[in-house]
């Protein structure tokens, strides 16, 4: 297996398990951190097809995640503070009140 | 370019204006009672002026037809509608009555509604209905003629509803309109067809067209008819008279003027207007003239019996344009115009002497709680006895000729005369003497029926009032001498006459006299002897007589056939299963339809935030593996 492959394949699984964990956790950080895995899952396949092709588009795309990425975690966090001031609880089933 | 007959058209629209802006509560009363009767009278009074000059100066060019174009209202392709005026002899007869007889009524107005609150709105509204009655007369185009038609017809709406306090008098004017509507109706249509053939509207244009021989372009039979049921909605003829009797709702003044000398003549007018169709229609002419008689006898033999006053001379007015109509009917135009001037005149009289009499006992109306009045208001009684004889047809008076030549020519006539014809309208001729002199003996003679309370203020009218009387009274007595047969002969002439029967003529004369007098004689030997001559008769024929009061039951009849059928399927037909099945159910099934499969969707959305990720990621997963297959 040559290491494009290998690259690609853990992109994959780094993917699949920030994903698992966004849908089987229940804690508000951890969700976020798994949100964060994929990512950088999908950083990682931008970054070795970016290798493959000797072409920096890849390269700037993984920057334009960077910076979402962080003004979202800058949003996020503060939300989940107030989750947490509110409920004293990370346990997201907690706040399911937006139900039909 | 003289623009006089716009004038005589336009002053009384002036006068609605200002009226109707300025003496009424709208106009915060700026105008008083004095102020609003002086502008009521000047504008009719003006038009009449107007229109004697315009008769000069038409007599003075040999009677060549004036048209006046005013205005082009729209133009259809190659076809433009113009507003324009038409002055010949024919309109100058009908705008003379319509002006001259308008005039005094208003003047009578001023004396007979002096306490009424809403005088200014009055006569805004008795302008208003001239404004239009002239835009009948001197339209050119019938397209302005159905304007003014139009706008009788609501003139005539609001002055019958004018104490529209009282829920009755609303009804009666809603009755007039609807039931005037129906009419308007067929008018239109052949008005429609008289457009698809001719491609104008223009009646000159149409007659002339018409006696070129053009009338194979159309089927003129059924033009003549949709023509001749507009007229009966208007002119108050079978099957569609019975509002008339009930617009005796309004004011006084307005049944005279609207409801006996001038609106209800407006169907006679049409006719004999768009006389060359009539003259190409045999059969349409021939149906005119039996529903003619059938309508003048029928009144007549209503008003026999009928006891409140106003209603008497309802029932005589349809009776008379049933005469009328039967004159067009057999081809005599002349004759019927000459019978709608010389009504005019006595109609009015006696309308507005009855509004005298009614003035006089503070607003009663029944004739059987009157009675020795010859004395306490006399001249009324001696202008409303002279519009009476007028009208039973006794020799001299104005209604003796023209009735007269009606009875001559529907014997006579070749173009559908019948003896048969001449008969019943000798008959209604009797009974219409017979009425008429009740009705006076009634009111004037005999002992006084009234409450002593109503006797104690029994006045004479104003000089307002009384003048106006005697005018008409004279007009009913010289009006049969202006010889308006002959007059218009060269525009309408008269019908054949066949000539075997043309030594008839001077049997007939003495026949008809001797009905007349017939009739005033019985009468007064009926009402003039003890109360139980009449009763006894009535208890006699008592069937009869129901009938007669009853009116022969056509508003019952109506209400059974058209009326509740009507109201049974807009209830249950158009409201409930339509309206509230059809359309309510359909958007109410939606609402609900679009409610359930909410509710059942509204399940997923439990609010865990992992469920809807799990769906996300299903949803994805399905989105990737189908475009792998598909693309």
């Amino acid at each position: 297996m040559d290491k494009v492959t290998l690259l690609l394949w853990l992109s994959g699984a780094l993917f699949v398990f920030g994903l698992l964990g966004v849908v089987i956790r229940r804690n508000a950080l951890i969700m976020l951190m798994c949100m964060e895995l994929m990512l950088n899952g999908v950083n990682l396949s931008l970054v070795t097809f970016s290798q493959q092709r000797g072409d920096a588009a890849g390269a700037v795309m993984v920057f334009l995640v960077f910076v979402v990425a962080t003004a979202e975690v800058a949003l996020a966090i503060p939300i989940v503070l107030l989750l947490v001031k509110h409920a004293r609880s990370l346990n997201l089933d907690r706040f399911s009140e937006l139900k039909g | 370019m003289s623009h006089t007959l716009a004038l005589i058209a336009l002053l009384p629209l002036v006068g609605f204006v200002l009226n109707g802006t300025l003496a009424t509560a709208l106009g915060g009363h700026r105008f008083g009672r004095r102020g609003a009767a002086l502008i009521g009278c000047a504008a009719p009074l003006g038009s009449f002026a107007l229109t004697i000059s315009a008769f000069l100066s038409l007599q003075a060019s040999g009677y060549t037809p004036v048209v006046e174009p005013l205005y082009r209202w729209a133009a259809i392709g190659g076809n433009g509608f113009d507003i324009a005026f038409h002055f010949d002899r024919l309109s100058a007869i009908m705008t003379l009555i319509v002006t001259g007889v308008g005039s005094v009524i208003h003047v009578y107005s001023t004396g007979y509604m002096h306490d009424d609150k809403s005088f200014g709105r009055f006569f805004a509204y008795l302008n208003l209905f001239l404004f239009f009655m002239l835009l009948l007369v001197l339209g050119r185009s019938m397209l302005v003629l159905f304007v003014g038609w139009e706008g009788v017809g609501l003139a005539s709406y609001l002055l019958i509803g004018f104490w529209f306090d009282d829920i009755a008098n609303a009804a009666a004017g809603r009755k007039a309109f609807i039931t005037n509507r129906i009419g308007d109706a067929a008018f239109l249509l052949g008005m429609f067809l008289l457009y698809r053939a001719f491609g104008t509207l223009d009646m000159d244009t149409i007659n002339s067209a018409l006696a070129a021989g053009q009338g194979a372009m159309i089927p003129v039979s059924l033009v003549a008819l949709l023509l001749f049921v507009g007229a009966t909605g208007k002119s108050a003829q079978i099957p569609l008279y019975v509002w008339l009797p009930d617009a005796m709702a309004g004011p006084t003044p307005v049944s005279a003027l609207i409801h006996a000398a001038t609106m209800v003549t407006a169907g006679v007018y049409l006719v004999a207007r768009m006389s060359a169709v009539y003259v190409l229609a045999p059969d349409a002419s021939q149906v005119m003239a039996v529903i003619g008689v059938l309508t003048a006898f029928f009144a007549a033999s209503i008003a026999l019996v009928q006891t409140d006053i106003k209603k008497v001379l309802a029932y005589s007015t349809v009776s008379q344009l049933g005469f009328m109509f039967l004159a067009l009917g057999v081809g005599a135009y002349g004759v019927a115009i000459f019978h709608v001037m010389t009504h005019a005149f006595f109609k009015a009289c006696l309308f507005l002497g009855a509004g005298s009499v009614i003035h006089a006992l503070g607003g009663e109306q029944d004739i059987r709680k009157m009675g020795g009045l010859r004395t306490r208001i006399p001249v009324t009684f001696w202008t409303f006895a002279i519009a009476t004889a007028a009208i039973a047809g006794i020799p001299g008076l104005a209604g003796f000729f023209s009735k007269d030549e009606i009875l001559w020519y529907a014997f006579s006539s070749a173009s559908g005369g019948a003896a048969w014809m001449w008969g019943l309208a000798a008959l209604t001729a009797l009974m219409t003497a017979f009425y008429m002199t009740r009705l006076l003996w009634l009111t004037f003679f005999g002992a006084s029926r009234m409450s002593p309370e109503v006797e104690h203020h029994v006045h004479e009218s104003p000089l307002s009032m009384t003048s106006v009387l005697g005018v008409l009274a004279v007009l009913s007595i010289v009006g049969g001498y202006f010889g308006v047969p002959h007059f218009l002969e060269p525009q309408l002439p008269l019908p054949q006459v066949v000539p075997a029967l043309e030594h008839y003529e001077h049997t007939l004369l003495y026949v008809s006299v001797a009905l007349a007098f017939a009739g005033v004689g019985l009468a007064v030997f009926l009402y003039s002897g003890p109360a139980s001559r009449p009763a006894g008769l009535a208890r006699t024929f008592a069937p009869l007589h129901g009938l007669l009061s009853g009116k022969y039951f056509v508003d019952e009849l109506y209400d059974r056939l058209l009326n509740r059928p009507l109201v049974w399927i807009s209830e249950h037909v158009l409201l409930k299963g339509g309206d509230r099945m059809l359309l309510d159910g359909t958007l109410n099934g939606l609402g609900a339809m679009a409610h359930r499969t909410a509710a059942l969707f509204a399940r997923v959305q439990t609010g865990s935030l992992h469920l809807y990720g799990l769906m996300v990621v299903v949803g994805l997963v399905g989105v990737v593996l189908w475009s792998w297959r598909h693309v």
